[in-house]
């Protein structure tokens, strides 16, 4: 082979003198790193590919994994990636298939905001004492009520109210199928969110009968591909989301592999077993803006108008306007996901360099449904690339009504982000079909750490908007002037519509 | 119970579904519309084995969409999508229907007199017993049957019409088939779509739907029986397996 092999991506040492031979290494490896021979453990480094599952269980702190022990000569143009993805398709001619979320190292506009807080001319609040309202209502909101009072003096509403989605926090668990991760892993997803008073989606992979009982806390999703769409599914939904686009993969579709659709998925997908699972590009009933409105309405008559329909889109450079047309649409909620939202399989090529960051996109829909009057017709809800707490307060002050988390979900379950999801072997039991992996996962266990989590995430925006003073999410919406730009541009500023530090 | 009319004349869409779903409810069995001008999803997502919803006029899009068991009969034209994501039932049309027919559909049966539009059958799927039929007696526009993981779809080309003679044919097609009268020009077959003769054994074990077929339209039965067919199936089951190649 002309071009021979490429330096090692991970080197795995283990510490003789800590390691106790108990194996576990070898046991937990889904990777085939280690093995076996004779009273040693050998060590495979080229299969590591990072995912700390050996590391985690080593009850001695035995093993060491070092990232690129071999450099190339650095260069900043000629990177190593761009090195190795170049002898990668020379060997093989093919697209370069990439796992988790946008891998490219551009500056993230969240981590250029900050956020504000009360001295003296106005007291911050103690969330300890004062109630801090973080329920969130998504859908439409009337534009103006129509209140008349009855001969008896009493006032009625005559308004008829769309139906919303009420979140006690507004922190959603976003659209990861049964496929693209396991049914443990869902079921640990759903547990937490019907537990915390949160929805969660199902991707486009049906509903498993095992998670029925949690559906109320479900939003089902259509997507091309249209599996495991029935008029059960539907009605079984809280909410129904018709996926258009994906930050991860913008503009493509979705394949999950023949050798993933298992029995159970098979099942719930309702196609045959073995079989690829292609979602198509676009949806092939919905070539413009008005066929869109049609599969709006024609999910709302399936299900006797009592369901709220999003539309998720990736944002992209007319983000704006697309989502402009989607309110229109009688859509109740808009999902933009931004370019840094996950995936288990994408192209390389589309993870890092299509579409743009949330944080843009979610300040230029908002400035541009509340200049046409739009704003209260549908719900902005963000994805893509939200870590923590600060992103989720950053993001409602750029407009939206709430988040979705996907990735620190799966990081809350043991995921190290690893990016190998594609491979289909998850040491940690969650992008993989393969039962003796799954079995890892409890769902349990894994539900309470992804309460914890968005418990925890759900305190810290208390305890933040108390400090700005804010004791109603509904005031940190769109709230700009909390937010204070630290070295971004003019440009940018403007976009977002955020003055500099200092102003 | 007798049948039941609705003058639609007029009637906003919204409304006329509103009182179908309360019929097919109160347990009308038998619910004929007269009037109908281009009200969209009428059975969208309607129960019922034993209910026919008979439509006099033109119906709007999306008819009988996840539609799971009635019978839906329009006399006239269809407009798009008739059968979208249809789960169970059946859809006759005694006249043509515009694009992305049975899109999506996953089982019962659609059936078309004349012409369908574009995307007939596109990204029809089945699952076990549940394998969707679209027949078409008349030709279909380009892109029939993209992206097809199961069922069947049939052209026939009544009159000496031809099926199809535009491309796009099945491509991406990765489960089911299209029959087609004749046979497709080569170059009209999409990529990864395959064309084949249809053995006397395959003609034979579709004759039972061509005779429901020719018996709901009152069609000439012999030309199509004696009359040649080809199948369009997939070259591979795992159209995209060689596409990638991991990071």
């Amino acid at each position: 082979m002309s071009i021979g092999s490429t330096p090692m991506k991970y080197r795995v040492k283990i510490d003789t003198e800590r390691c106790m031979q108990c194996k576990r290494c070898i046991e937990n490896c889904s990777y085939g790193v280690f093995r076996e021979e004779g009273d040693k453990i050998a060590i495979q480094s080229r299969n590591c590919v990072a995912c700390h599952r050996c590391l985690a269980f080593c009850p001695r702190d035995a093993i060491e994994i070092e990232e690129k022990p071999g450099d190339y000569r650095s260069h900043p143009v000629w990177t190593r990636e761009v090195r190795e993805t170049i002898f990668n398709q020379a060997k093989t001619g093919k697209i370069v298939l990439a796992g988790m979320g946008n891998a490219q190292p551009y500056p993230i506009i969240f981590d250029r905001l900050v956020l504000d807080a009360c001295q003296v001319t106005n007291p911050s609040i103690d969330p300890l004492r004062e109630p801090m309202e973080l329920r969130t209502y998504i859908g439409k909101k009337p534009s103006s009520l129509d209140l008349r009072q009855r001969d008896n003096g009493e006032v009625q509403l005559c308004t008829k109210l769309s139906p919303n989605l009420q979140i006690e926090t507004p922190i959603m668990i976003g659209h990861m199928s049964y496929g693209a991760i396991s049914l443990n892993a869902q079921t640990a997803l759903a547990k937490a969110a019907s537990r915390i008073g949160t929805f969660m989606g199902t991707g486009e992979g049906g509903l498993h009968e095992s998670l029925y009982p949690y559906q109320s806390h479900m939003i089902v999703q259509v997507a091309s591909g249209r599996f495991g769409v029935d008029i059960n599914y539907l009605e079984r939904g809280a909410a129904i989301e018709i996926k258009i686009g994906q930050g991860a993969k913008p503009g493509i579709g979705g394949h999950l592999p023949g050798d993933k659709v298992c029995a159970d998925i098979s099942c719930t997908r309702m196609i045959p077993e073995g079989t690829d699972a292609i979602s198509p590009a676009p949806h092939h009933d919905i070539y413009s803006i008005e066929d869109l409105k049609q599969l709006v309405r024609g999910l709302k008559e399936a299900t006797e108008w009592k369901k709220p329909v999003f539309v998720k889109i990736a944002a992209v450079h007319n983000s704006a306007a697309i989502a402009a047309g989607i309110a229109r649409s009688g859509a109740d909620a808009v999902v933009v996901d931004g370019f840094r939202g996950g995936s288990g399989a994408t192209p390389r090529v589309f993870r890092d360099h299509v579409g743009i960051p949330v944080e843009a996109a979610v300040a230029s829909v908002d400035a541009k449904l509340r200049q046409q009057g739009i704003r209260n017709e549908v719900s902005i809800i963000a994805s893509g690339g939200i870590r923590e707490s600060a992103d989720v307060a950053k993001i409602i002050c750029l407009g939206a009504d709430a988040v979705y988390i996907g990735t620190s979900a799966l990081v809350a379950m043991g995921c190290r982000v690893c990016g190998t999801c594609y491979r289909g072997t998850c040491a940690w039991g969650i992008a993989t079909q393969k039962p003796e992996l799954v079995a890892r996962l409890d769902p349990e266990v894994n539900a309470v750490q992804v309460e914890n989590l968005i418990h925890g995430w759900t305190l810290e925006l208390a305890e933040l908007m108390g400090a700005a003073g804010i004791n109603s999410i509904e005031s940190l919406r769109g709230n700009r002037d909390r937010l204070r730009g630290y070295m971004l541009d003019e440009g940018l500023m403007n976009v977002l519509d955020v003055k500099t530090v200092g102003a | 119970m007798g049948e039941v009319r609705i003058n639609a004349k007029d009637m906003p869409y919204q409304v006329l579904n509103q009182r179908v779903r309360a019929l097919v409810a109160s347990g009308e069995k038998d619910i004929i519309l007269d009037n109908v001008l281009g009200q969209r999803f009428i059975g969208d997502g309607i129960r019922g084995d034993d209910v026919t919803i008979t439509v006099n006029g033109v119906p709007g899009g999306d008819l009988a969409m996840f539609m799971s068991g009635p019978t839906v009969i329009v006399n006239g034209n269809a407009d798009h999508a008739p059968g979208n994501t249809m789960d169970n039932g059946k859809v006759v049309i005694h006249g043509s229907a515009g694009d992305a027919v049975a899109h999506s559909m996953r089982g019962g049966r659609v059936y078309v007199r004349d012409n369908i539009g574009y995307r007939g059958g596109i990204n029809m799927k089945e699952y076990q017993t549940k394998r969707p039929i679209l027949v078409v007696g008349g030709s279909a526009r380009a892109f029939l049957g993209e992206y097809m993981a199961g069922g069947l779809v049939i052209v026939l080309g009544v009159d000496g019409v031809t099926p199809v003679s535009e491309r796009g044919v099945g491509s991406g097609i990765h489960g089911g088939e299209i029959i087609i009268r004749g046979r497709v020009d080569p170059t009209c077959l999409g990529g990864g779509a395959e064309q084949k003769k249809l053995t006397e054994d395959e003609k034979k074990a579709i004759r039972p739907i061509l005779e429901d077929f020719v018996r709901t339209f009152t069609i000439d039965p012999d030309p199509v029986f004696s009359a040649e067919y080809s199948k369009i199936v997939p070259a591979s089951k795992r159209p995209f397996a060689s596409k990638y190649t991991w990071e």
